[in-house]
């Protein structure tokens, strides 16, 4: 009974575990496949990786791409880390009952999905002239991605930041701005390391507000550029197995380089 | 003081002007823009016209019967799968716990336009899961994954459970792991099934985690957007069209009729707000 127990808890697990990472596998041998063999089921690495890169590289600017990509990711990231982070220090640092109840209203944001908002942000966006360019995905997608849920998260975090260190610097005559800029940042960097993964990993991985705001090719993410390629009549899958690799990487990077903090950075909102 | 108590709110402000901006006033325009009729620009009040529309729109229906399927169907599935995985992974007498957890773990890194792009070619009709399945005797033609209304439903519903059950398994196990393991010893010594303790002792401490996937998973299902779009179009028909899919295509794909795609994407908000407060009533601890 107990050895059945076993077998069958490693057979599920392992069964689990390799429908999980299949994907992965499949993507990667599949970059090496010509788009025929992939959809027939060819799961053995083949040599066509040459010509899918030039067939990728000829259709579409994927420097363009990725730069647009880092940059849009980048900078959203930068951007939700410091608001979220000054507004979480300010909710904690200078408690206040009215301050307690507007925090409360922003949570109750919290649950209002993306999709309702699309609409009139496409309106408003296109009112200040902001569609076709990287700041009208980033603006719009900051506050609504992740800000609230970030903000959450420091003010958490910040319960844990010691006072004396910030009574200490008023007496050594540092204004507010400077506390937070040269005490608060560097003694919260690990709270700041978990947070820019999972923004980054959210700013990445966007599609559907980038998809409404920009309209031309060279502007584009790689995920819109993927979802061109893959909704395209007769998809070229062997480039577009290149393109996910591509799109894959730097998150998978990430994850395997700083693992802790990526699981950390998942579970900040429960804890 | 007074000076303070002024920093505190500058520190505060620009969070507070980006989201009353991009998300407080949209929310209300959008209101507004549902009481509206109209195409294009060209809007006139038209009171409750749009909700007498939607309950007359088949497109609309049909969509949000997909939803509520993908909702009904697949949300349990993952919730008990990724339950069930913990359990077992929280064990520390297992081998190989920490590559099982990472592999399980690891398609939360890909992004959705990604993974709904790899499994459209691997569920190609000769594609590598039919050749599978067929090879393991388990059907014996190929299961039109695509081209059928139902196999496509259960293949999106395939789709985001292989893509978001690592990712509640991970709030159980931090869960699992904040439980005294003596807890678990003394239910061990005193002789109560596995099963018992599973479900007398396990699921009861973890409640408002699972309350919390679960309420996460609802918000996310009801907006499901990216992998429909890429995996199956919508399609066949409007097979697999949800909610989010069909706000956009009322906006930018056909004529667009802003007033009556911000109706659509309140339904959306009433449906999370009244799903949410069912949950945490079902959750609630009875005294």
């Amino acid at each position: 009974m107990r050895s059945f127990r076993t077998l069958a808890t490693y057979g599920f697990l392992g069964v689990m575990a390799f429908v999980s990472v299949f994907p992965f596998a499949w993507m990667i041998i599949g970059a090496t496949n010509t788009s025929a063999d992939i959809i027939k089921g060819r799961s053995w690495p083949g040599s066509a990786l040459a010509e899918n890169l030039s067939t990728l590289v000829t259709t579409n600017n994927v420097p363009e791409i990725l730069y647009n990509s880092f940059k849009v990711a980048i900078i959203g990231t930068a951007l939700t880390l410091l608001v979220a982070s000054m507004a979480g220090y300010g909710f904690e640092v200078f408690k206040s009952r009215f301050k307690d109840r507007v925090f409360g209203g922003l949570l109750l944001l919290m649950s209002i999905p993306f999709a309702a908002l699309m609409v009139p942000l496409f309106v408003l966006t296109g009112k200040i002239g902001l569609i076709n360019t990287h700041i009208g995905v980033i603006l719009p997608s900051v506050a609504a991605l992740s800000l609230l849920f970030i903000m959450f998260y420091f003010r958490q975090a910040t319960i844990a930041f010691p006072s004396e260190l910030r009574d200490a610097a008023r007496v050594d005559g540092l204004k507010e701005w400077q506390i937070f800029a040269f005490i608060y940042m560097p003694v919260m960097k690990s709270t700041y390391a978990a947070a820019t993964i999972i923004v980054f990993m959210a700013q990445w991985n966007s599609y559907l507000w980038p998809l409404i705001v920009l309209q031309t090719n060279d502007k584009k993410t790689i995920t819109l550029a993927i979802s061109s390629l893959g909704t395209q009549q007769l998809p070229d899958y062997g480039a577009l197995m290149v393109a996910t690799i591509l799109a894959t990487l730097p998150t998978l990077l990430i994850f395997f380089v700083l693992q802790r903090q990526f699981v950390q950075g998942m579970l900040g909102a429960v804890k | 003081m007074k000076s303070m108590k002024s920093n505190g709110w500058a520190f505060i402000m620009p969070a507070m002007v980006m989201i009353g901006l991009f998300m407080i006033y949209p929310i209300l325009s959008s209101l507004w823009m549902s009481l509206q009729t109209g195409r294009g620009m060209n809007l006139s009040f038209g009171g409750f016209d749009n909700l007498l529309r939607l309950t007359e729109d088949p497109v609309f229906l049909q969509a949000l019967l997909n939803t509520g399927t993908f909702l009904v169907v697949q949300v349990p599935i993952m919730i008990v799968l990724a339950l069930l995985m913990a359990t077992l992974l929280n064990n520390p007498d297992l081998k190989f716990r920490g590559l099982l957890r990472t592999a399980i773990f690891l398609p939360c890194v890909t992004s959705l336009v990604a993974y709904a792009i790899l499994f459209k070619s691997m569920f190609a009709l000769d594609g590598v899961v039919n050749q599978t399945l067929i090879g393991l005797y388990l059907i014996d033609q190929p299961i039109p994954w695509l081209s059928d209304p139902f196999w496509a439903k259960v293949l999106v519903i395939i789709g985001i459970t292989w893509r978001w059950t690592g990712y509640n398994m991970i709030f159980y196990l931090a869960a699992l792991q904040n439980i005294d393991r003596s807890i678990y010893e003394a239910a061990r010594v005193d002789g109560v099934p596995p099963r018992a303790v599973f479900f007398r002792l396990t699921i009861p401490m973890l409640k408002p985690v699972i309350l919390f996937t679960c309420v996460m998973s609802t918000i996310g299902t009801l907006q499901l957007f990216d992998e429909v779009v890429n995996l199956t179009e919508g399609g066949p028909g409007d097979a697999t069209l949800t909610l989010s899919m069909y706000i956009y295509n009322l906006t930018f794909k056909f004529m667009p009729s802003f007033g009556y795609a911000a109706t659509v994407s309140y339904v959306i908000v009433v449906l999370v707000a009244i799903l949410s407060f069912i949950q945490f009533y079902v959750a609630r601890d009875r005294k």
